[in-house]
């Protein structure tokens, strides 16, 4: 039975488990403390001071985020000390910080700038010299700016402890701290595999994606350009939350809406690019599991996995499927076949990827993802600029009507839908898989065994007598589980699915950046991953080879998965661009 | 490996010849020349000085007589210092080219060396060590073996009674036996903040877990304070000795020494120690045959003052930048590795053996109510003594100034004593006469800190002080915390604002509002004492925060844009020299004629104050 403990808050007795936190206990008891540096199982070290409290009996303060209750204690959250200590510290943070806050990205949805409206700082009592450090926007996907950096020591949290990768950490000390890469180098130069989870974690906007709404808007601009825009699967159950609607509504009509009204010539949809990725992948896996080519073959969708499977176990990387990701797959086919049928000039057009990543932004630029001179595809943006195009262009996103997405490639399987969460490329696969080998159309189509919240899922499948195993994992820290396990030769999967971003796509660090009260109290990933099954499971096709589209298009142009042409523009190589 | 039998046997041999050492009337014809090999002295050339006597010594083919390098003496103004025993002859100051003369004349003729004799502040010449006043109302308990034996001889040590509480311990006391003795002892840590040490050790033998630690913090980081290097250099097996004890205490087999490089002498006789200790089997399995296993590893800090603070130190032998831990949990319950740890500093475990050997009784009567045993300072500033001193707690700040430190020099007033360093705060004149323990200093504003003790004339500016000491808390702050990254910043940046004369009132109170805040709200040791100068300067000085920015005056000078340097008229004798040396030509007058400043070219630089010969420039 669980141990309890009975303390008072503010006059208030309330009896919690034992273990429990004050700022947990208090929050119990329905009062709030302010957190700056607290991010819930991933940042616990009390560095900011925000979270102070006083414990009777005690001396000094109480962190309240990590000290536990004891039995009998009573704590005071609000008295005048402990108000005016918190203010004195948000105000010296304050004045150290770059206050240029109406540019900033973060305005209106920064943890600092709403601790100051909360302690109504309207000038500084503590103001001084200010840091003043270089910028760093060299690498292709995220700016490093430490001038707007509280050293809250989050983004090194969630890169050290989850991600596994170490690319930032504080150095020098005191006064002079400041979160920085290895001898200050740029990201580009560093082992960063550019997840962003950083920048999901940055309370300000110390880290930040590098925009690119600027090129999309100039070729919007440009009567002679055909700009075409596609959308990943986990951006229509996640931009509404940018519109103040509920975590885990899914926004599609609107979404296809807005981008029309932006003026894009054609909307298409990620989604059919996942159904090709399946198709291609399905039969890649097939070949090699039966030449035993490779095996265990690994997913190659995720452009942050790529990038780290490259930096730390080159090696492997003939282990991973040569399938281009599913955007970069419906770039290089709007180039190409739609291109061809509608008779556009391929140089002409400008193709836009909606991505929830901030690695997307370095794979596109990656030039074996090009084919004949031309990108796939030209620029990615990220949900959060996407929302601030929409903002910009004054569009009153909850107000709109749904339309659909443009003909031939915006049409797509529930399969394809779930792209965007942790196993949804495993169980779309596996549909397709299971079908082609055993030739039959099976009804069997949900696995339950490599859905949910867990970091690292094994299932085994048996198709026509043979057991297939598979695992899935997601968040970097677990991917290097498995690889060591691969390494070491202890693993025998047949077939492994890996997404850098804890949760999968849909926690990708493009996605919307909710602060770390909404993170500690609502299970984001879940609403928005439910959001995304249940896509799955209202559509009339949930296999991807079922996909009208796709076999139009193989019958007209591709041929069939694997074939020269299908090589050439749907596969690509791994290893050598590092 | 040796017995138990073989080291009674070592004991009782080497004592007789040690005898010497510490009975300056045993009848002998022994000498043993004493050179102080701490690091003081060893900068003074006393490796050179020891090399002399040894050479001069076999040339002369001098029978009889054996030169030891020891520990620190503690009078480290007087340093080099050499000490012929057994009469106890205290020669100060002592060069190489000394060592023909003492050999000759001392030793060879049997007559002292009258110049090299010591003085005291009265120019009376000392015959020997217990005639000097400095070492009068001082008791030698955590540095009884420092300057009589040798450090890297573990003979020595054990002639001594060393590793007989350890015997002891293993042989006739239980755990809880040896705990309820410390307990008993009123021992308290010495590392500053004072945490009784029997606690300590009981509450991490009441920790269940397979696997326990015992860390000695040797990181002494204040500065000026060197009570624990003098340990380390003069005494490193006592450290140890009370390391196993803690072990065997606690349940732990291992123990780290978290020891600052910039300490190479003492890094290097620890390691020599270590060395004999396993050698003789006192450290690793078995220990005296009791079934006690026990190890000792040295680890260096890299020089960070908040390496000192305790959690911080854990992460640093960790291997990670040493940053400190939000306590609860306490290194008890979880320390290094997560593991039970227990950490105290060198001269708390200095203080072990002697309460093991001669009884938590013994060690109880010594001190006040609530301080227990004596109380190692490093003295210095402006008094004539500077040095080692160990004190009995409950000593008051006027003794230790005047009748061991010799008062002040050139008959100036004493202004304040700064205790505990950046940490600590300072102590006026109205309260010289507070008897020193932890919760005394602690009433008065300031702390025992681990042992800093720098005395002020009235020459100093305390607004300059605190400056002075937030200097070192800004850069020596982690960077972990707000309060102690920024704070510290912010208030020395007012403290600069106001020795600049741009101060206003609203600065002090905003100076004061600060340094209250951090010092509630920082997470460690470091950034919670920070404020600890500015409190006390402004509790005990407050006057001169007001000259500052209300007059623009620093009635000390040291504020160099507030100062106005005048000539006094009538000590002036035109000589000029004044006028030559100012750099802005700001100096007015001819000839013979008394000598005037043009205040607006002046730039305050102080250099005609330091070449008037006649004292007129003030």
């Amino acid at each position: 039975m669980e141990e309890l403990v009975n303390i008072t808050i503010d006059n208030q007795k309330i009896t919690v488990p034992k273990g429990t936190t004050i700022l947990e206990a208090s929050k119990k008891a329905g009062i709030d403390i302010p957190t700056l540096c607290f991010l819930k199982d991933i940042n616990e070290i009390g560095d900011c001071r925000m979270c102070i409290v006083q414990v009777e009996g005690k001396r000094g303060f109480a962190t309240s985020c990590i000290q536990k209750v004891e039995e009998g204690m009573v704590i005071k959250t609000h008295t005048p000390e402990i108000i005016e200590a918190r203010h004195v510290m948000l105000d010296l943070i304050i004045s150290n910080h770059d206050k240029d806050c109406l540019t900033c990205t973060r305005m209106g949805n920064c943890e600092l700038q709403q601790l100051a409206a909360k302690f109504n700082i309207q000038s500084l009592e503590f103001s001084g010299e200010r840091k003043e450090h270089p910028i760093d926007n060299l690498s292709p996907a995220i700016i490093r700016d430490p001038n707007k950096c509280i050293l809250c020591r989050r983004c090194v949290a969630v890169c050290k402890n989850i991600q596994k990768i170490g690319a930032i950490d504080c150095s020098n000390r005191g006064f002079e701290s400041s979160i920085s890469t290895s001898y200050n180098k740029s990201l580009k130069d560093t082992n960063c595999v550019y997840c962003g989870q950083c920048i999901q974690a940055c309370p300000t906007s110390a880290l930040r994606e590098k925009e690119t709404i600027d090129d999309v808007w100039a070729k919007l601009k440009d009567p002679d350009t055909y700009v075409v825009v596609q959308t990943a699967p986990a951006v229509r159950v996640a931009l509404g939350e940018e519109f103040e609607m509920p975590i885990g509504t899914n926004v599609t009509g609107k979404m296809v809406t807005a981008l029309k009204r932006l003026g894009f010539d054609k909307v298409f949809d990620t989604n059919t690019g996942a159904d090709f990725t399946i198709m291609e992948e399905a039969n890649e896996f097939i070949e090699r599991f039966n030449e035993n080519n490779n095996i265990p073959m690994i997913t190659s969708c995720c452009p942050g996995w790529i990038r780290y499977i490259e930096i730390n176990y080159p090696e492997l990387t003939p282990h991973l499927s040569s399938c281009k990701s599913p955007h970069e797959m419906l770039g290089s086919l709007i180039r190409t076949y739609y291109a061809k049928k509608e008779n556009i000039d391929p140089e002409k057009i400008f193709v836009v990827s909606v991505m929830p990543c901030i690695a997307k932004k370095y794979e596109r630029q990656r030039n074996e993802l090009s084919n004949n001179g031309l990108f796939d595809v030209d620029c990615v943006i990220t949900t959060r600029e996407l929302a601030r195009m929409i903002k910009h262009a004054n569009i009153r996103f909850d107000n709109l009507e749904d339309s659909e997405f443009d003909n031939p490639l915006g049409m797509s399987t529930g399969a394809a839908a779930i792209f965007g969460t942790t196993g949804g490329v495993m169980e779309a696969a596996l549909r397709t898989a299971q079908d082609i080998l055993t030739g039959k159309d099976l009804d069997k189509i949900d696995f339950e065994q490599v859905r949910g919240e867990k970091g690292i899922k094994k299932a085994t499948v048996n198709i026509n007598g043979k057991d297939i195993k598979t695992v899935v994992a997601s968040g970097l820290g677990n991917a290097q589980k498995i690889m060591e396990e691969i390494k070491s030769g202890e693993a025998d999967y047949q077939f492994v699915e890996i997404m850098a971003c804890p949760g999968g796509c849909i926690m990708g660090g493009g996605q919307p950046i909710k602060n770390s009260t909404t993170r500690a109290e609502i299970d984001i990933r879940k609403l928005r991953s439910d959001a995304l099954y249940s896509i799955d499971e209202k559509s009339n096709i949930r296999k991807s080879h079922e996909n009208p589209v796709l076999k139009k298009v193989y019958e007209e142009f591709l041929e069939t998965p694997g074939s020269y042409r299908a090589e050439k523009l749907l596969h690509t190589t791994h290893g050598k661009n590092i | 490996m040796k017995t138990l039998e073989e080291i009674h046997k070592i004991k009782e041999e080497k004592r007789k010849e040690l005898e010497l050492r510490v009975h300056t009337d045993l009848d002998t014809r022994e000498k043993h020349i004493l050179v102080c090999h701490g690091t003081g002295c060893t900068s003074s050339k006393s490796i050179e000085i020891l090399e002399n006597f040894k050479n001069i010594i076999k040339e002369k083919n001098i029978k009889n007589v054996r030169v030891v390098k020891t520990g620190c003496f503690g009078l480290c103004a007087k340093g080099p210092i050499v000490i012929i025993r057994p009469e106890d002859t205290f020669y100060a100051n002592c060069k190489p080219e000394d060592c023909e003369e003492i050999i000759q004349t001392h030793i060879v003729e049997g007559n002292k060396v009258e110049r090299l004799l010591c003085k005291d502040i009265d120019g009376k010449i000392v015959n020997s060590l217990d005639e000097l006043n400095f070492y009068k109302k001082q008791k030698r308990i955590a540095l009884k073996n420092c300057g009589v034996i040798n450090p890297e001889d573990i003979d020595e040590y054990i002639a001594f009674d060393g590793y007989m509480a350890l015997e002891k311990v293993l042989k006739n006391m239980s755990q809880d036996e040896v705990i309820d003795e410390i307990k008993k002892s009123g021992l308290r840590g010495r590392g500053g903040a004072g945490f009784p040490t029997g606690q300590k050790w009981e509450l991490t033998k009441n920790v269940d877990s397979e696997q326990k630690y015992v860390v000695c913090n040797a990181d002494e980081g204040d500065p000026g304070a060197f009570m624990d290097r003098s340990i380390l250099e003069g005494d490193p097996h006592c450290v140890l000795e009370a390391m196993i004890i803690a072990g065997y205490s606690i349940g732990a087999n291992k123990g780290y020494i978290y020891v600052r490089a910039e300490y190479p002498i003492a890094v290097q006789r620890l390691q020599t120690a270590i060395d004999q200790a396993k050698e003789y089997g006192i450290l690793g399995k078995n220990i005296f045959e009791s079934g006690f296993d026990f190890d000792i590893e040295i680890r260096l800090g890299a020089g960070a003052f908040v390496c000192g603070e305790e959690t911080a130190l854990l992460e640093s032998i960790e291997g990670r930048r040493g940053h400190p831990r939000v306590k609860p949990p306490y290194p008890a319950q979880s320390g290094l590795w997560g593991k039970p740890t227990l950490i105290n500093n060198v001269e708390t475990y200095a203080n072990i053996t002697k309460i093991i050997i001669n009884g938590a009784d013994w060690y109880n009567k010594i001190g006040t109510k609530n301080s227990k045993g004596t109380k190692v300072f490093a003295l210095g500033g402006n008094v004539n003594n500077t040095g080692l001193v160990e004190v009995p707690m409950g000593t008051t700040l006027r003794e230790i100034v005047y009748d061991i430190g010799g008062g002040i020099p050139n008959n100036r007033e004493f202004k304040a004593a700064q205790t505990g360093g950046p940490s600590g705060g300072c102590i006026p004149k109205e309260h010289l006469d507070t008897p020193i323990d932890y919760e005394s200093l602690k009433e008065i504003g300031s702390m025992m800190g681990s042992g800093g003790l720098i005395v002020m004339d009235d020459t100093k500016c305390m607004v300059s002080l605190a400056k002075f000491y937030l200097d070192f808390t800004v850069s020596e702050s982690c960077g972990k915390c707000t309060p102690c990254r920024i704070g510290t910043k912010r208030m020395h940046e007012i403290l600069e604002k106001i020795c600049n004369g741009d101060g206003t009132e609203i600065d002090i109170i905003r100076l004061e509002k600060l340094a209250l805040n951090v010092k509630d709200s920082s997470i460690c040791g470091l950034g919670q004492s920070a404020p600890n100068p500015v409190l006390s300067t402004l509790k005990y000085f407050r006057e001169e925060y007001k000259e500052h920015v209300t007059y623009k005056q620093c009635r000390s000078k040291e504020c160099k844009n507030l100062a106005q340097i005048e000539i006094d008229a009538s000590k002036c004798k035109g000589c000029g020299i004044c006028q030559k040396n100012c750099p802005v030509n700001s100096i007015e007058g001819e000839g013979r004629e008394i000598r005037k400043i043009n205040q607006d070219k002046c730039i305050k630089c102080g250099t005609c104050l330091t070449k008037c010969p006649f004292n007129a420039i003030k």
